[in-house]
């Protein structure tokens, strides 16, 4: 089934600023179902000020970003970078899992059986059933970040972002976490827009990219950006010779 | 034994009672969202704001709480909005706040013919100075407290774990935010004046901190909190009519003890 050409998300000439200083300035493009959107660029250049705009947790100076499904905009799988404070927080797996179905309780005080049920499911998917009763902060940082993704998926079975969600990981939790979203790309047709610094890992699995950084962006299909200028500078430049 | 049920016969004992088991019991479920947002500073910030609103409201002969109230709602905004925002390093800002009401307070007090007993009764709290219109305000405020966490706890916990994504599907977190403040502000005004300027931020911190000692998960640790500091305010309370000690530091020291405790407890168990 031709899946492709439906559009979840669109963003038009976004501009953000981050304490008065301009980090993304008049930026365009476009998410469809199915895709796996690699956004790439040196630190600093304003990734994840990007998707924080986009998600409307920073003001968007100029610009407009549209989520093209009825009730996508707070349907949104959001992997947030792990701040200080959640590394030290008291509570159980299950209770982070839950919160990711927040969104769909309403103004029910509780959560409903369904609602428990998919949670299950969804540490079930991502084998960390065992985990369910265990405390979060005595969880190694791999097994944090499945939590984290599980709750994602409670909240969407559509499109999820994740910022920068590898960083801290040992090297076999970062390609079995790579592996994880593949096959929820592939198999389940979530749609993944992925912040990441570590663009060679990154780039194997994702059909687009786009590219930031304070002179220009590059937003295109991974063929067309391993073939362009500014994807085999940064490329070069970050440890591509290794190739 | 006599001597407890004596302490029962006198009516500003039981208005002290009531309104401290009450302000205790909001301070310690609002505290465990402040501690672990790590705005617990806040709360001393804040009772240092009521010192000063109260003192100048006893000088231009108001009703305290009538300024009270409102000055330190303001005050628990903008310390929320600085905490928010990276210009300004929160803590700081806190400290200058917090040391410029206790200024102003001060001087006012001093040029109105020095400080007296009512002031004093702000610093170190005192159980003497409630009156009926606290025991309503109190009523009504654990009465908004419990209503809040009882039907929006999977959306404070949520806000409190990780706002960014509460607020990326949609919650309402400034709404929250906003009313925390609000619940924040009164529970602290009306709490201070039983445990003083100085000691009502233990209230806030401790019930909390303790239970994190023991327990790991986010239930566990607001219904500990909530019995835990009960229990140190009733243990605090009757310590001082026993041994006619101050109120307010009997119990924060009884919060002290339980927090040893339960770090022992944890280590002991293997809980960090």
């Amino acid at each position: 089934m031709e899946k492709k050409d439906i559009l979840q998300l669109s963003v038009e000439q976004v501009s953000i600023a981050y304490e008065k200083t301009m980090v993304i300035k008049n930026l365009s493009f476009f998410v469809e179902e199915g895709d796996y959107l690699c956004i790439v660029g040196e630190n600093g250049s304003g990734k994840s000020s990007l998707i924080k705009g986009i998600l409307g947790l920073v003001p968007l100076k100029e610009g407009k970003v549209t989520f093209l499904k009825e009730g996508l905009s707070s349907h949104i799988g959001y992997l947030p970078q792990q701040t200080k404070q959640q590394k030290d927080f008291p509570a159980s797996v299950m209770e982070v899992v839950l919160s990711g179905c927040l969104n769909r309780k309403g103004w029910r005080p509780f959560y409903s059986k369904q609602e428990k049920e998919m949670a299950s499911y969804h540490l079930k998917r991502l084998s960390i059933e065992e985990l369910k009763k265990k405390p979060y902060r005595m969880l190694s940082g791999g097994q944090q970040q499945r939590v984290l993704l599980a709750r994602a998926l409670c909240a969407t079975d559509k499109l999820l972002f994740l910022d920068e969600p590898i960083s801290g990981l040992d090297p076999v939790a970062i390609a079995e976490f790579y592996q994880l979203i593949e096959r929820l790309n592939k198999e389940n047709s979530i749609s993944v827009v992925m912040v990441s610094h570590d663009v060679k890992e990154a780039l194997k699995a994702a059909n687009k990219v786009l590219h930031i950084s304070k002179e220009e962006y590059f937003f295109g299909t991974k063929e067309e950006y391993l073939q362009s200028g500014i994807g085999i500078e940064f490329l070069y430049a970050n440890g591509g010779k290794e190739k | 034994m006599t001597e407890l049920i004596y302490m029962f016969s006198y009516q500003f004992m039981l208005r002290a009672f009531v309104i401290g088991g009450l302000v205790s019991l909001c301070a310690a479920l609002l505290g465990v969202t402040l501690v672990l947002k790590h705005y617990s500073m806040i709360g001393d910030g804040l009772s240092h704001v009521g010192f000063g609103a109260l003192s100048v409201a006893m000088v231009m002969n108001m009703a305290p709480l009538v300024i009270a109230v409102p000055v330190v709602i303001f005050a628990a905004f903008f310390l929320l909005r600085i905490s928010e925002s990276t210009k300004l390093k929160g803590d700081a800002a806190i400290g200058l706040i917090s040391s410029s009401a206790i200024a102003i307070g001060v001087t006012v007090t001093s040029l109105s013919g020095g400080m007296n007993s009512d002031v004093y009764s702000y610093m170190f709290g005192s159980i003497l100075s409630m009156n009926e219109r606290d025991v309503i305000l109190s009523v009504g405020l654990s009465i908004a407290v419990l209503f809040v966490f009882i039907f929006c706890y999977h959306t404070i916990f949520a806000i409190t774990f990780d706002e960014g994504f509460a607020k990326a599907n949609g919650t309402k977190t400034g709404v929250y935010n906003v009313l925390l403040a609000i619940l924040t502000a009164v529970t602290i005004v009306v709490g201070m004046r039983i445990m003083g300027t100085m000691l009502i931020s233990g209230l806030i911190i401790f019930p909390a901190l303790s239970s994190m000692r023991l327990f790991q998960n986010f239930k566990s640790v607001i219904i500990s909190s909530v019995v835990l500091s009960l229990c140190c305010f009733f243990a605090g309370m009757v310590l001082s009519y026993l041994f006619a000690l101050p109120t307010g530091a009997s119990i924060v020291l009884a919060n002290l003890f339980v927090f040893l405790c339960m770090a022992c407890l944890g280590k002991c168990l293997g809980v960090e």
